[in-house]
């Protein structure tokens, strides 16, 4: 029996099951494509017709948003592994978190065209 | 009794077994690809640009170098997703016999490989 101080953290379990779930998500979208890919006749005719229908667009901005939170833990545990001087690597962490907020604002205009 | 062990950090001299190399190659394919994530969403924007601008996004894509570039990023994404999915079954306590181990750590760098190869021919 583990007798553990338990003071309210999440010991990080949450982004642990954030990133594999995320992992599952990009893998369905992923091996859905490609059948997708693989179904239709091949073009640059289909392809857009096919990124042209409302639900491929939501679940693709749904993927990248799965995309970004698991690239956020991934390059977080990064950081927290090689960086050890605190100001750097909260600066490192910033840096991640805006380079992927525009990652994914860049997608969504990308994907409904604006 | 202790072992004789050797106790450094030199990384030329570490010798990682097969599935420490799938795991720091996961890790590096990882970065690559956050790295790298503006240049796919402009792929995937040229792929569905108007018609002029397709040919002019065809002829950037086909430069040689240009290949070279999307056939590592191609093994990056292949190595991290067989990588990953080898992982997730780790996480669920399948595969952690030392063997089977080392017999999933082995075919995830070869069917990466492999997929690269034949992927990138196709696509050449």
């Amino acid at each position: 029996m583990v007798n553990r101080i338990v003071v309210g953290a999440h010991y990080g379990v949450r982004d642990w099951i954030m990133q594999r779930i995320t992992a599952v998500l990009m893998l369905v979208y992923a091996v859905a494509l490609v059948l997708f890919v693989l179904a239709l006749p091949s073009g640059y005719e289909s392809w857009k017709a096919l990124f042209s229908q409302g639900w491929v667009r939501i679940l693709t901005v749904i993927t990248y948003l799965g995309v970004v939170l698991h690239a956020w833990v991934g390059m977080r545990d990064v950081w927290m592994d090689y960086i050890k001087p605190a100001g750097i690597r909260l600066t490192m962490h910033v840096l991640t978190i805006l380079w992927l907020t525009g990652c994914f604002f860049y997608s969504i205009k990308v994907v409904w065209g604006l | 009794m202790q072992k004789q062990r050797p106790k450094h950090l030199d990384l030329a001299k570490i010798r990682l077994p097969v599935p420490g190399i799938v795991s720091i190659l996961h890790r590096v394919s990882g970065v690559a690809l956050f790295l790298s994530l503006p240049l796919l969403i402009y792929l995937l924007q040229g792929s569905l640009s108007s018609a002029e601008d397709f040919e002019r996004y065809r002829a950037m894509v086909g430069h040689p170098l240009m290949k070279l570039v999307l056939i590592g990023l191609l093994w990056a994404l292949l190595h991290h997703l067989c990588a990953g999915i080898r992982f997730l079954f780790l996480d669920i306590h399948k595969g952690l016999e030392l063997q089977t181990a080392r017999a999933t750590a082995k075919a995830v760098l070869v069917v990466s490989l492999v997929l690269t190869a034949v992927l990138g021919v196709l696509v050449w």
